[in-house]
């Protein structure tokens, strides 16, 4: 138990601190790769409580997608010299919307995690067996079974703000060539080259 | 405590006789990749150092040693040296749960597809990160070129995962390659295998895709600033993921260690070489288009991940659920 209770302190120092770090440290990028580490030692966290499947799901989706399109915004965007306005002494405009945010959270995390101690029948589910299953399983029998709806609503949800993305940001673009697989293809000599009569003096117009 | 020490020390040893084979064949798979190269272009590819020049990738890593670390003065120090660290570390890292036989792994977790996918995809890190501690232009835009392309090739490998997963239903590869056992998966999900095999391409940064490095147009891509050993350490790990595409592929594809049929002769041949000639065979087959195929271009590479792959797995994932479950031959799992 003590090699566990070792690594719990470890892993969960690691995520307060890059957390901290997020926050306060001053060239974007390594915000980014402080928010990495934090995930990845969630993730850690996670898997020692015994739910893998959460900490892998965390792994791939999270330090795997989102944080490399973070990494590739802030690059792109060439945002690592902005310098954060905590430290210069302007008044930051963010605080105010922040510190809202982060109060309605620690409210809800109140709420869930109090109700959750206290009025034990209150998250239970109807499928859900504590038994030696593994995570992944407990999982797919609560998600597919309970929650169905909310899960394929979230689904729907998520599929909706990908298309209104797409959408904002399509454009028709005018005379750009594009490439068609199908005519390259389908062209033959017999139709692709074409023997023309010149006459002096006069040229012929080969462009189409 | 002692306890703890004694299992520590058992773990350790696992650890370095599992990570000393795998350097080795690293080394000796950068051998074979040249000599199938130059075999292809009717060269002798390297013939020199040791019987069939089979110790040149050893001279080439004493150059390696030898030579002067140059960090550019512009560049991020802490993150230029980082990048080929992480490359390296989370390529070899990724085989703790490679299974060579049916005891031989070294850490049998239960979510053993799911670390391998993770571990892959954090891959880009690597890259990125020296693309951008360079502080210059080549070097970034390789980065860039290669973090689109790994993330967008690795939406249509999950779905491939999932493909068998549904046949599977466990994420153990054990349970994977056990469930293999009347028939490879190879034969009914064989278009997804060669999607499978067209993404680890991409996701390894090999010929065709190997944008990030197009040394036409970006002098080598990410690594043009590294020099000596790190510039090895990038190479090691490039070499080390791949070894581990191969792995995956006959893992989830090809039967893992298990024989073409369970007859007498066959079933004699021990489990790990199996394993190791299929892995050979996948990486003979990424050799020979490194040598025969031309490099894509770069809307080509994304319209063939995002507008081919990505529906075509999504349609072959909803065939496969209909037929499992019409046939009723999803997998039963007893709890």
């Amino acid at each position: 138990m003590i090699v566990h209770t070792i690594f719990f302190y470890f892993f969960s120092v690691i995520a307060i601190f890059s957390s901290l770090m997020v926050i306060t440290s001053r060239s974007t990028i390594n915000s980014v790769f402080f928010l990495i580490l934090d995930f990845i030692s969630v993730g850690c966290l996670f898997i020692m409580v015994g739910a893998e499947f959460l900490g892998m799901i965390l792994l791939i989706v999270y330090v795997g997608a989102v944080a490399v399109l973070f990494l590739f915004v802030v690059m792109m965007l060439n945002v690592a010299e902005q310098k954060q306005s905590w430290f210069i002494g302007r008044k930051s405009t963010h605080i105010p919307t922040g510190l809202i945010v982060s109060v309605l959270i620690l409210l809800e995390l109140l709420v869930v995690v109090g109700g959750w101690k206290y009025k034990q029948d209150l998250m239970s589910s109807s499928t859900l067996v504590m038994s030696n299953i593994s995570n992944t399983h407990q999982l797919g029998l609560v998600m597919y079974t309970d929650y169905i709806l909310y899960f394929q609503l979230a689904g729907v949800v998520l599929l909706l703000a990908m298309i209104g993305a797409i959408l904002l940001t399509f454009r028709e673009r005018v005379g750009v060539k594009k490439q068609s697989y199908l005519n390259q293809i389908s062209r033959n000599p017999a139709n692709a080259v074409e023997l023309k009569e010149v006459e002096s003096f006069k040229g012929v117009k080969i462009d189409d | 405590m002692i306890e703890y020490l004694q299992i520590l020390g058992q773990e350790v040893y696992k650890i370095i006789f599992l990570l000393i084979p795998i350097l080795v064949s690293v080394a000796m798979i950068v051998w074979l990749d040249r000599r199938v190269w130059g075999l292809v272009q009717k060269r002798r590819g390297p013939n020199v150092v040791g019987p069939f020049g089979l110790f040149q990738t050893l001279a080439d890593a004493l150059k390696y040693i030898f030579k002067e670390i140059i960090i550019p003065a512009s560049a991020n120090k802490v993150v230029f040296i980082l990048a080929p660290i992480v490359t390296m570390t989370l390529a070899l890292v990724a085989w703790a749960v490679i299974p060579m036989s049916e005891n031989l792994v070294l850490s049998d977790i239960n979510v053993g597809i799911l670390y391998l996918f993770a571990v892959s995809s954090l891959g880009v890190y690597g890259i990125i990160m020296g693309g951008w501690a360079s502080n210059s232009k080549y070097p970034f835009l390789g980065a860039i070129r290669s973090a689109a392309q790994m993330v967008s090739y690795e939406v249509s490998i999950g779905i491939i995962i999932i493909n068998v997963l549904l046949c599977v239903g466990s994420l153990n590869l054990k349970d994977i390659v056990i469930a293999q056992k009347e028939m490879w998966y190879v034969i009914p999900l064989f278009p997804m295998f060669v999607i499978f095999f067209i993404s680890a391409l991409a996701e390894t940064n090999r010929p065709p895709f190997d944008l990030p490095e197009a040394e036409a147009e970006l002098v080598a891509g990410y690594q043009t600033e590294y020099s000596g050993m790190m510039y090895a350490m990038f190479w090691l790990g490039e070499y080390a993921n791949i070894l581990l595409m191969c792995a995956m592929g006959s893992i989830l594809f090809l039967g893992g260690w298990l024989p073409i049929m369970d007859i007498y002769p066959l079933n004699l041949i021990p489990a790990p070489v199996w394993m190791i000639s299929k892995i050979l065979f996948l990486f003979l087959l990424f050799a020979l288009i490194k040598a025969i195929v031309p490099r894509y271009r770069y809307d080509q590479l994304m319209r063939l991940g995002w507008k081919v792959f990505l529906p075509f797995s999504l349609l072959y994932l909803i065939l496969t659920s209909s037929f499992l479950f019409y046939f009723d031959k999803l997998p039963k799992v007893d709890f």
